[in-house]
């Protein structure tokens, strides 16, 4: 496929890795922002492939994975109304709440649909005037333009019978959560690269100067994060703390201004809880008071659900980068994607998931 | 969840009065929402996540990219032959 082959070229791969090798002279620990980054490091056995002293920490970008337990608990309770048809991304059917999954609740009878894209949902609400459509909207800034223009439509279309539950979180407050822990040890980012194509990277310059950590917006194939991770550790070696841009085929300095205004319209920040971290103030989107009527929480009376996590998972130290997956006690044994204890094994981004599904990949 | 892929725009039209496209992903075709990337013309490359344009790829950045590799290419073909020498 054109502008996918060629990032994922062996030869140039090599030459990078090379090229990394030459200049590392100390220890480093990386993070990759994005869960599907992740994702592409197992799957490519980058890790495996790096000098021992580059040591790549995986973050929170998976949103499936960040999800606080009471918000499954929430969207299960209203999927389990009679008069509601429940819409989501297939990723969040599988994650379990506290007694059950969104799939347990469609073969309870619940009327559960996976849709490709959120105004698959709001075509929904036309076709069907007489039940109440709700869209889970999830996401990190990437998905917010999509979500946000799925409202704005049902709005201007003047549908009364959709409604979102909302649960959007923002990766540059948790990065300064992970910065300023004191058990933190990442000394570099990738930024994860379409959230910078609809942001920018403007948000992240700010950050580098603070903490002095160098930043470099970064996409998915294999040669974008061998190239991501050679421009960090360059920086790193050099003393450098400065934002850079390797996926620039895709993201520009001030991102999408056409989708950032239709976020601002929809929605505005608010404090959000992270599954395994807690709250982090001004982390996520609530929906403005413009569209304010669109609130399934509201509507359906679930704003007060409150949930406890199993104490046994670990995933909150794994989405800030201090454990690694096989690092957990559970990983492998009591935890596996068929039988999760936590979102970051169930999610295909989820960090303990890419763990258990590569790990038998070895890279020569 | 962040996935987006680039796919070639080969038709723009309205639907429900959003500028929409037909995006042949090698072969694959499906609609998205280009209401983000109003400025995307047939034939060009776009990056699209759950449904929506997120960025007309800009292939001027991804040329020089390749420029990039086509050097590091040639210098790997070099130390080849001078290894073979």
């Amino acid at each position: 496929m054109k502008y996918l082959n060629e990032f994922r070229n062996p030869e140039i791969a090599k030459k990078y890795l090379d090229k990394i090798h030459k200049i590392t002279t100390k220890e480093w620990n990386i993070m990759e922002i994005c869960g599907g980054q992740t994702h592409s490091i197992m799957k490519y056995g980058i890790q495996e492939m790096l000098p021992k002293k580059v040591n790549l920490v995986h973050g929170p970008g998976c949103p499936v994975c960040v999800t606080p337990l009471e918000q499954l608990d929430k969207a299960i309770s209203i999927a389990s109304r009679s008069d509601v048809i429940f819409t989501s991304f297939g990723d969040m059917l599988r994650v379990p709440g506290s007694e059950k999954d969104l799939l347990s609740v469609k073969a309870e009878g619940g009327d559960v649909r996976v849709v490709y894209s959120p105004l698959g949902a709001v075509q929904i609400a036309q076709e069907n005037p007489d039940k109440e459509i709700v869209f889970f909207a999830v996401g990190f800034e990437t998905t917010a333009p999509g979500n946000a223009m799925a409202v704005h439509q049902a709005k201007k279309r003047g549908l009364k019978n959709f409604s979102v539950l909302v649960s959007h979180v923002l990766v540059p407050p948790a990065v300064e959560v992970i910065l300023s822990s004191p058990i933190n040890k990442v000394q570099g980012f990738l930024a994860a690269g379409h959230v910078c194509t609809v942001m920018g990277y403007q948000e992240y310059i700010p950050i580098a100067e603070k903490y002095k950590v160098p930043f470099i917006v970064t996409g998915f194939e294999p040669i974008d994060i061998i190239e991501g991770i050679y421009q960090c550790v360059k920086q790193l070696e050099e003393g450098k703390s400065e934002v850079v841009n390797q996926y620039s085929r895709s993201v520009s300095a001030k991102g999408n201004n056409n989708a950032q205004n239709i976020v601002t319209e929809v929605f505005d920040t608010k404090p959000r809880k992270w599954r395994g971290i807690g709250e982090i103030p001004g982390s996520g989107f609530g929906l403005t008071k413009q569209y304010s009527d669109f609130d399934a929480e509201t509507k359906f009376g679930v704003e007060e659900y409150k949930a406890e996590e199993p104490a046994e998972c670990i995933a909150g130290l794994v989405l800030q980068g201090v454990n690694k997956p096989n690092e957990c006690p559970a990983f492998g044994k009591s935890c596996t994607p068929e039988h999760p204890l936590g979102a970051t094994m169930v999610s295909t981004e989820g960090a303990c998931s890419a763990y258990y599904r590569y790990r038998n990949i070895k890279t020569s | 969840m962040c996935l987006a892929i680039p796919g070639k725009v080969i038709e723009i039209y309205d639907e429900n009065g959003l500028k929409m496209g037909k995006i042949d992903y090698a072969g694959t075709i499906n609609k998205a929402c280009l209401e983000y990337t109003p400025e995307a013309q047939v034939g060009e490359y776009c990056i699209v996540h759950a449904g929506f344009a997120i960025s007309v790829l800009n292939e001027e950045e991804a040329g020089k990219t390749f420029q990039e590799w086509d050097r590091m290419l040639e210098e790997i073909n070099k130390e080849i032959s001078s290894e073979e020498k």
